[in-house]
């Protein structure tokens, strides 16, 4: 437990990122243990997604740094940096499942292409992840644009955990769906990261949702970490951005710059 | 006077960027064409979509410019009464420039307005993001496979278009004006020469290159939803026609300019 806290599985430090003048990021600190579900909470276009891609490194931030395991991931290319995604599984918000591949080739992608493991193999992991998200053989043969949006959330969800990641991303998983598939999305999340004693990352502006899903939970707003603890006590904050953001109260300290974009 | 330079300025440093930016990104493709893994499947998968799918229109284009062909160099020949030169009128425009050009522009509408909205549709849903994170390179995946099938599937796609386009002239030549056949073929083959072959293949080559290129730089630069697919499939179109048209002339250059 002691060395669980002093190595932080995610350690984000002073990160910033600006697409222009549009600084989206300006000094992003947080760190993630490992096991722990953590939610990031914030209003749109505040850079959740944006902080999920440069852990990722599909985004370049401009400054900071980002551990991984107590290894640095800024400014890593080729094999490094394709070994440090490996550790990562993610559920992307639209699900983005390759629509050329069947669902069972979807969910072996990362086996057959990242692990050179054989088809047939590779597919028998295939049906037994789709088993675990509810998911019948015979979905496996389906295309990618013959299922529901609950489905592809399932589906990528089979995909994310198909490698056995020792950190799993979710960004926005249950936004889209009714809130009894949300709830058993929610509920598939718990139960696969824990199954796999995994590290949780997760995006959204579900609250319901972020109190199922996590054991901690953190505010973005303005490019910083504003706020961040345990989900139990994210009622008794006594911060008035938080407060104002889980009750979804429209007058607050939080202004939303409608101005900014027509005036 | 500030107010007609600035926008000069901006189009000259967009046009910087632009090219740049597909300097780059030819550099990286070609990269990772040359480097292993390979993903055969995908080649393959690529070779027929280009070449096979591709033979309807490129030989149907290629039939009646040999037929039309045939019909302007008589119409025109007959007056200088210089007939017998048809056979070779033909066979030399449409191996040295009338296959290569107009089965690239074909291809072009086709296969690359197809890569630019594959491409892109991947793009902006997420999916190239998503084969990054599955530790996949879509460079090595997406983009190698197309470039490696373009340049290899694009000179057998116009040797075939050489044959029908001859053919066609023969039909016009032996059916309508009424040459001997044999004649028309041997005169065919008298005047050939293996450089005339050689340099349709050789731009064909490119061509395919190019198409491929352009249809998958707009399509992984594409943003902003289905708008932004349409404006890539619609460059890639635009561009790799310019540039057929333009590398066609560069290629004619050095191999017949002495
Ligand atoms: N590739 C990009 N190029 C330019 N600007 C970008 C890019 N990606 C994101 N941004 C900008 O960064 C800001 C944050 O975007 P981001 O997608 O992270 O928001 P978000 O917090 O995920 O919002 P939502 O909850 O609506 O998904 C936005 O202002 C957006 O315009
Ligand atoms: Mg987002």
């Amino acid at each position: 437990m002691t060395l669980a806290n002093a190595l932080p599985k995610i350690q984000i430090r002073d990160l910033q990122v600006a697409f222009g003048s549009n600084k989206v990021l300006q000094g992003v600190n947080l760190d993630i243990a490992p096991g722990d579900s953590l939610v990031v909470i914030g209003g749109s276009g505040s850079g959740k997604s944006v902080l999920l891609k440069c852990i990722l490194g599909l985004l370049h931030p401009q400054a900071g740094s980002i551990k991984i395991d107590g290894e640095e991931v800024v400014g890593l290319t080729g094999d490094e940096l394709e070994a440090v995604r490996h550790k990562i599984g993610m559920l992307f918000q639209s699900a983005a499942l390759f629509d050329s591949l069947t669902v069972w080739e979807n969910v072996a992608f990362g086996l057959t292409q990242g692990e050179k493991m054989p088809r047939q193999e590779a597919k028998q992991v295939a049906l037994k992840r789709l088993a675990e998200v509810g998911l019948q053989a015979q979905v496996g043969e389906l295309m990618p644009s013959e299922l529901s949006g609950g489905m592809k959330k399932r589906v990528g969800l089979a995909r994310a955990i198909a490698t056995e990641p020792d950190i799993i991303f979710f960004d926005e998983p249950t936004t889209g769906l009714d809130p009894i598939m949300g709830a058993m999305i929610d509920k598939l999340i718990v139960e696969v990261t824990q199954a796999a004693g995994a590290t949780g990352l997760t995006i959204t502006h579900d609250m319901a949702s972020a109190r199922r899903i996590s054991n901690r939970m953190a505010m973005l707003f303005e490019g910083r970490i504003i706020w961040d603890g345990a989900t139990d006590q994210v009622e008794a904050c006594g911060n008035p951005y938080v407060e104002q953001f889980i009750n979804g109260r429209p007058d607050g300290p939080i202004e939303m710059k409608i101005q900014d974009h027509f005036g | 006077m500030i107010s007609v330079l600035q926008p000069l300025g901006r189009t000259f440093l967009s046009f910087l960027t632009v090219t740049g930016r597909l300097a780059i990104f030819t550099g990286n493709a070609v990269s990772h064409c040359v480097r292993p893994p390979f993903y055969p499947r995908m080649i393959l998968r690529q070779m027929v979509d280009i070449g096979y799918y591709s033979l309807p229109v490129v030989g149907l284009t290629a039939i009646f410019t040999g037929m039309v062909l045939a019909l302007q160099s008589y119409t025109g020949f007959a007056r200088f009464s210089a007939e017998s030169a048809i056979p070779n009128v033909v066979v030399v425009s449409i191996t040295r420039e009338l296959g290569p050009v107009l089965a690239g522009l074909m291809v072009a509408g086709r296969v690359g307005a197809a890569m630019a909205a594959e491409i892109g549709t991947m793009r902006v849903t997420e999916q190239i993001d998503a084969l990054t994170t599955l530790a996949t390179n879509p460079f090595k995946y997406l983009i190698a496979p197309r470039l490696l099938a373009g340049t290899a599937v694009l000179p057998l796609l116009v040797l075939i278009a050489d044959i029908i386009g001859v053919f066609g002239g023969y039909l016009v030549s032996v059916y309508k004006l009424g040459f001997n056949g044999a004649t028309y073929i041997s005169n065919t083959l008298e005047f050939l020469e293996v450089q005339d072959v050689v340099s349709g293949l050789v731009k064909a080559a490119v061509f395919g290159f190019l198409i491929a290129l352009m249809g998958c730089y707009n399509g992984y630069h594409s943003r902003g939803g289905a708008q932004g697919v349409g404006a890539a499939t619609t460059n890639a179109v635009v561009s790799a026609s310019i540039l057929i048209l333009s590398f066609n002339y560069l290629i004619t250059e050095l191999f017949f300019a002495r």
